[in-house]
């Protein structure tokens, strides 16, 4: 069962509550799956689809348009080495081959003990601190073989653990906007005023 | 479309507020407001190529191959004209060098990544891309790289078939599932470099209308597997034809190769099916290739088997059993069934019994509608798009209907009218309606009744024309519970008019031609009973089931078993026929010619595309020989005369000598004077002591004969359960999936408990005719509802 616990429906349905269409609601609502299991599972997608009111394919359409939506287990830690041009140049394919060496696992594996998945990425649009790489999308500077080992060995002794979540979480402190507090978007058709913008007043 | 009133004079010229003049290639064009450039130059003879556009969905401007360009202030410039609205004025044109430069251009891109395994592809020799290649391509691809490479195709469900290389990303499919059918089972997956039609995995495009999505493929993406490698579109025969598989009568292509049904193709049909088919009706031609075909009369022989015999044999014997029971009595023979046939079969069906004096006939099999439905105001399909308020008292369309469905759901859809659903369960257009007056079998007429003091709905009512689409909405309740909650409806709404939903193919026709009760003879539980009862000397089954058919399954047994002959004519051993005397094969759908009548009484042609199957002969041509077997002069022998005679005969049919209209869109019946209901007594029907109160209908796949033998179907239909609402499944304490038992006045069945939301509280759904215990056991067709007990097996 990896479709959303009880306390993640509350959270889904607050957060679709912000919307004045459901569906409008689909790319929080799978971080938020990505969050409860590292990855999206079909499970959970399924869930999604029933809560928002649109078909499994339909989200499995828009969540596949998305590279950081993974659809298979990751490790607790998904490295990130970019391999474009300034990195590359700087080092990056002796980095890669270092990682591989120190995890044993080739790019796009992942450690047999879960914690570690190894990747190459695309430029991460940090090329005066190349080679960069990034663990669960925090980037880390300028990284030396040595760095590497350290931020490894960090990762599995949990020195990290307050800098670095899990896989799948976006950010540690939930946002959270009460209802009164919203911005209280109205669905164009049931819409009865044009909106702040169109009327020249929006606060420019 | 035909008009059918002819005594309107010319009315006066009025200025159309919405009429737009443009010029396409220096051609003035009359156009509509909002109409797209290419719906305006589809009226010329000038063709903008296209692979996205289709005329019966929203534009989406993915394949840009029909630019063209319009003259604007600033010169020409090039715009998509399937995205373009037309204007007051406006210059267009779509054959200068520019616009050819960039329909080229657009053509090799859309090819940089197509296999062009023409040679080998189904689509090949009716493609659109391969056809446009050739009139609007470059000729040649500068593209030399590698192709992209997906694994050749992948059963996106268990009929449709996609082949990703050659699918060129033109939303038709996709677009089709959403908007048109509603099943958005497949989307655009990996949007990017690998951008792929996709199903979620392990969900299949399990729709009823998957069908369409290879017909409106642009490209042989998607095909479908009862017709992959069969033949080749040069050495196909089509002829335009009628679908007969349900009522609707959707326009068809019959399309045959080596004297064998390889497809059927939908055509675009304004008044009826716009071009849409469900799979049903699409695939089930296997049925009439099946090898399972009769094709020799048989004869029960000493022994008390069926045995082939000749021609000769089977008359003089089916001849010399009705002279027999005639002498006994005329009111002794009975004929049921005549509803799978032609309106020219049906009425040569009618004037033998007419000739030998048999009263008791009836093509409706105890589940139908009285006849005088059709006497009230109708309304036509198309009716649906221009109606404020759409009234469904009608069983689940999209299992019964599926393309009347499509028609009433685009309606909702779009906002043209209201959807009113009155059901006791929660059927397919639910989430379409504006309002759902969800009431358990026996209280329909009653909460209608109720609904006379909901303002909002009365003012509903009020603001315009209303449909109803009448049928029986549950097999467990009795037609008149229909009719008065009919005459509930058209209390409040005078000006509605009627849309009867009966299911098989030609029900309307057959009622017209005569094969329906006459002068006090018996319907067809009034036969069955009579013939329990000892009082049926001959019973004559024309394509009809009655021990697979009648809901009343007790009842059709005792029939069946009682009447002492039976004549079958059919096109397959069936469960009634394999107990007949006599059995005369049939030629069925697509090897004969005549006309059909569908649901809104539309005569259109029904076309000969193979020869019949062995000596099968249409079921006119019987009804003639055993006419003159008997010493009957029909007055008719060949199948003109036959439709000579019914038009003459049958006033309704008059219109039907407008043959180029009848094989086109169809012309409507004449109706006769409109009658008037009057509304009963609307009380409720109390519980007895069981608890649940069934629901019983059918589903799309069934063992009905024609999906049955049809491989490509026969898999589709579910097994038998009863389905209650979730929060009564620990009330009965089972287990979903568990088998309960199952009690009725009549019967106890044992079958799976399932769940949905869809049924109501108190209520039992119950499909029937699928695999496992029939629910027709259940039921007793002189009972206004059927109440069950249904407990855990300990």
């Amino acid at each position: 069962m990896s479709r959303l616990n009880e306390a993640n429906i509350k959270t889904a349905l607050e957060i679709i509550a912000r919307y004045p269409r459901p569906k409008s609601a689909l790319i929080p609502l799978l971080h938020l799956a990505q969050e409860q299991n590292g990855y999206v599972t079909n499970e959970a997608m399924v869930h999604l689809g029933e809560l928002v009111g649109v078909t499994s394919a339909e989200v499995y359409g828009t969540a596949t348009f998305y590279e950081m939506f993974r659809f298979e287990p990751v490790g607790k830690y998904l490295v990130n080495i970019c391999g474009t041009m300034s990195c590359a140049l700087m080092g990056a394919g002796d980095l890669m081959h270092h990682a591989e060496q120190k995890l044993g696992v080739k790019a796009g594996g992942t450690t047999t003990d879960g914690m570690f998945t190894l990747a190459h990425a695309e430029c991460q649009a940090a090329c005066t601190e190349a080679p960069t790489l990034q663990v669960n999308y925090r980037f880390r500077y300028k990284v030396t073989n040595g760095d590497f080992d350290t931020l490894i060995d960090d990762l599995k002794s949990g020195k990290l653990v307050d800098e670095i979540p899990a896989h799948g979480v976006v950010a540690r402190v939930r946002q959270r906007i009460p209802a009164d507090r919203g911005v209280g978007a109205v669905a164009p058709e049931l819409a009865t005023e044009n909106p702040a913008w169109m009327d020249g007043k929006a606060a420019l | 479309m035909t008009t059918v009133d002819s005594n309107t004079t010319a009315p006066e010229p009025v200025v159309d507020p919405n009429a737009v003049s443009v010029t396409i290639n220096g051609k003035v064009v009359a156009a509509r407001k909002g109409e797209m450039i290419i719906a305006a130059a589809d009226r010329t003879d000038d063709f903008i190529p296209r692979f996205c556009y289709h005329p019966r969905m929203e534009p989406v401007g993915m394949c840009r191959q029909c630019l063209v360009e319009v003259v604007g202030p600033r010169g020409p410039m090039m715009v998509v004209s399937c995205m373009t609205p037309v204007a007051e004025g406006q210059v267009v044109n779509t054959e200068t060098e520019g616009v050819k430069k960039a329909q080229e251009g657009v053509l090799e891109l859309l090819l940089a990544n197509h296999p062009l395994d023409c040679p080998v592809c189904d689509k090949g020799g009716e493609c659109p891309l391969q056809d446009q290649a050739f009139s609007h391509g470059p000729g040649e691809s500068r593209f030399v790289e590698e192709k992209r490479h997906y694994e050749k195709p992948i059963a996106i469900s268990e009929n449709v078939y996609l082949d990703r290389e050659r699918c060129i990303l033109c939303d038709r499919c996709t677009r089709f599932a959403d908007e048109v059918a509603g099943d958005a089972l497949i989307s655009f997956t990996s949007r990017g470099n690998n951008t792929q039609v996709m199903t979620f995995p392990d969900e299949p495009f399990s729709s009823y209308f998957s069908g369409n999505t290879v017909q409106t493929c642009p490209v042989g993406a998607l095909t479908a597997k009862p017709y992959r490698f069969k033949a080749r579109p040069w050495d196909i025969e089509h002829v335009e034809s009628t679908c007969t598989t349900c009522s609707v009568g959707c326009r068809t292509v019959v399309q045959s190769s080596r004297d064998e049904l390889v497809r059927y193709q939908g055509v675009d049909s304004q008044p009826v099916n716009w071009g849409w088919l469900c799979d049903k009706g699409r695939f089930n031609f296997e049925s009439i290739n099946s090898k399972d075909r009769l094709t020799t009369p048989l004869i029960k022989d000493a022994s008390g088997n069926l045995s082939a015999t000749s021609w000769s044999v089977a008359i003089d014997s089916a001849a010399r059993m009705l002279r027999t029971a005639l002498t006994v009595s005329p009111q002794s023979v009975a004929f049921i069934g005549g509803a799978r046939g032609t309106n020219e079969d049906a009425f040569a069906w009618a004037q033998l019994a007419n000739a030998l004096g048999v009263d008791s006939r009836d093509s409706q099999l105890a589940d139908g509608l009285p006849p005088q439905v059709f006497s009230l105001p109708q309304a036509t399909i198309a009716d649906i798009d221009t109606a404020k308020t759409i009234i469904l008292l009608a069983p689940d369309l999209k299992e019964e209907l599926p393309v009347l469905y499509l028609r009433v759901r685009h309606a909702a859809e779009k906002r043209t009218g209201r959807v009113v659903e009155v059901s006791p369960r929660v059927t397919g257009l639910a989430g379409k309606a504006w309002k759902k007056v969800h009431v358990e079998p026996g209280k329909t007429a009653a909460a209608l009744r109720a609904l006379a003091t909901d303002a909002a709905f009365t003012a509903q009512l009020a603001s315009g024309s209303v449909v109803v689409i009448v049928g029986r909405m549950n097999l467990a309740e009795s037609e008149e519970s229909v009719v008065h909650a009919l005459a509930e409806v058209l209390h409040m709404a005078p000006q509605a008019t009627v849309l009867p939903a009966l299911r098989r193919g030609n029900v309307r026709g057959a009622i017209h031609a005569g094969l329906t009760p006459r002068n006090g003879g018996k319907s067809t539980s009034e036969i069955l009973e009579a013939a329990a009862a000892g009082k049926i000397e001959c019973l004559v089954l024309l394509g009809a089931d009655p021990l697979s058919d009648v809901p009343d399954a007790d009842l059709a047994r005792r029939g069946i078993s009682g009447a002492r002959n039976i004549i079958a004519i059919d096109t397959f051993i069936t469960q009634s026929s394999a107990l007949a005397d006599i059995v005369l094969p049939a030629a069925a759908y697509g090897e004969k010619v005549g006309t059909t009548t569908n649901v809104e009484g539309r005569i259109s042609n029904v076309a000969q595309s193979i020869t019949p199957v062995g000596t099968s002969r249409p079921d006119w041509m019987i009804a003639v020989e055993l006419g003159t077997a008997t010493s009957h002069d029909l007055g008719f022998a060949s199948y003109n005369e036959v439709r000579t005679a019914m038009i003459l005969g049958v006033s309704e049919f008059a219109p039907a000598t407008d043959t180029h209209a009848v094989e086109h869109d169809g012309v409507i019946v004449a109706h006769p004077t409109p009658i008037t209901l009057t509304r009963a007594d609307a009380a409720s029907i109390e519980r007895n002591s069981y608890d649940y109160r069934a629901v019983v209908s059918r589903k799309l796949y069934d063992n009905a004969i024609g999906t049955a033998k049809s491989p490509s179907l026969s898999t589709l239909a579910p097994s038998a359960a009863v389905i209650v609402h979730p929060l009564d499944v620990p009330r009965i304490g089972a287990q979903v999936g568990e088998s309960v038992r199952v009690t009725s006045q009549r019967a106890t069945l044992v079958l799976p408990l399932q769940e949905s939301v869809d049924v109501l509280r108190g209520t039992a759904w119950l499909p029937i005719n699928l695999s496992g215990s029939d629910a027709r056991e259940l039921l007793d067709v002189t009972k206004d509802v059927i109440d069950l007990k249904i407990e855990k097996i300990s």
